[in-house]
Order: structure tokens, then C-alpha cells, then sequence
């Protein structure tokens, strides 16, 4: 039982921190930030999980292992926060390539939009909404 | 068991001089953040490394502590270049 278990560990391992190579490859081959990102958000998640996990089974108290999962559940909860939020500020500071990028569904709605066919529809035009009209309509119009 | 753990710690190795070629290379502060952030990653995963291989439980309390601060930092610099830029 402990060989085997010791056989999955190394397996998992293994695969967990060849994703780190993966990761840290697209890190240096990836064209932007948002890109690169995504690269990394392989390791932070998958590559993490499979190394704590491999670790897991080779600890011995119970408590250990709840810890390690512990760890798993915070990165997991923590590293879309982070990449939000990096993003975010990517995009405002306007450092992250965005004149190249192909589709920008952030751009400003009140500038040119040559295909703004989609964001045309009810509630766009919020000047001639009566107000009988239902409050889902009129909020949809809004944007943040 | 060492012979897995040794095998997985010189991937990561090549890992970190990719990523701190990044590091270096990056255009960007935001690129920076993002090495930064894979470097903290590449450091749990060494720490768990190393508690495979010893089966302490001291390497758990800085496992915890590296992987908090990770996230605290990164989101720190975010709001830093998020406030500076534009």
C-alpha cells in the first residue's frame, strides 16, 4: 500500500511541476500581459494542486494533509482575485498590448464602435424609455 | 523517492531562470508582477519538495505563509500600477 501510494505521489509530482515548466515557457514565449497571465494561471492552479496533492499522501498525521489542503483551497480562492485585478490594472494603465489585442469588449461604448450591433438593443436609447417600463430593461442600458 | 524529488526540483530550476528571464526581459510592470507571482508559486511548490523528501511539518507553517504573502504582494503592486497608470 505505501509503494503504491508513493508510485501516485511521484506521478503527481512530476506532472504537477512539468506544468511549471509549461507555465514558465509560455511566461517567455506568450506575445502580451493578458496572455502571459494565462500561461501562469496554469501553474498557480493545476501545478500547484498536483504537487500539494502529491505531497499529501506522503505526510503522515491527518492534520498535515489538512493543511496542505488548506493551502490548495486559499490558492484556489486567492489566485482569480489576484489575476483580476492585475488584469484590471493592466488594462487601465494601457501597457498590456491592447491596440493589438483582436476583440476589446472593454472599449468605451460612447466612442466609435464598428461593431456595436449587439449593444443597440432596448435600454441602449435610455432617453425615450418611459417609465411604466420594468426596471430590468432600464438597467441593461447602464453600463458600470 | 529522492531521485523523484530531485528530477522535479531541476524542473523547477530551469522554470525559475525562465521565469527570471522574464523578470529581466519584461517590457512592463504589470509582466513583472506576473514573474513575480510564478516565482512565488515556483518557491510553494519547492517547499512541498522538500517536505516530501523530510516529512517535517515545520516546512507546513512556511508553506502557509509563503502562499498568503504571495497573493498579498501581487495584489498590492496591482492597485500600486492600477493608481500610477493613466
Amino acid at each position: 500500500m505505501r509503494t503504491v501510494l508513493d508510485v501516485v505521489s511521484a506521478v503527481m509530482l512530476l506532472v504537477g511541476v512539468l506544468l511549471y515548466l509549461v507555465a514558465a515557457l509560455g511566461l517567455v514565449r506568450l506575445p502580451d500581459v493578458f496572455s502571459r497571465m494565462h500561461a501562469a494561471t496554469k501553474a498557480s492552479t493545476l501545478g500547484l494542486a498536483l504537487v500539494l496533492l502529491g505531497a499529501m499522501l506522503r505526510v503522515e498525521q491527518a492534520g498535515d494533509a489538512v493543511r496542505l489542503g488548506l493551502v490548495i483551497a486559499f490558492t484556489f480562492l486567492t489566485a482569480p482575485v489576484g489575476a483580476h485585478m492585475l488584469g484590471r490594472a493592466a488594462y487601465r494603465s494601457g501597457v498590456g498590448g491592447i491596440e493589438d489585442l483582436a476583440v476589446d469588449e472593454l472599449k468605451d461604448p460612447d466612442g466609435p464602435d464598428p461593431d456595436g450591433v449587439e449593444r443597440a438593443g432596448p435600454g441602449t436609447d435610455s432617453d425615450t424609455d418611459t417609465d411604466d417600463q420594468s426596471g430590468a430593461t432600464h438597467e441593461r442600458g447602464q453600463r458600470p | 523517492m529522492t531521485v523523484v524529488v530531485t528530477i522535479c526540483l531541476s524542473i523547477l530550476a530551469l522554470a525559475v531562470v525562465l521565469v527570471l528571464l522574464r523578470l529581466i526581459l519584461g517590457p512592463s510592470v504589470p509582466d513583472r508582477v506576473v514573474a513575480l507571482d510564478m516565482l512565488a508559486q515556483i518557491i510553494v511548490a519547492g517547499i512541498a519538495l522538500g517536505l516530501v523528501v523530510t516529512r517535517k511539518d515545520t516546512y507546513l507553517a512556511v508553506l502557509v505563509a509563503v502562499s498568503l504573502l504571495s497573493f498579498v504582494g501581487t495584489v498590492t503592486v496591482a492597485r500600486f500600477v492600477e493608481r500610477r497608470g493613466s
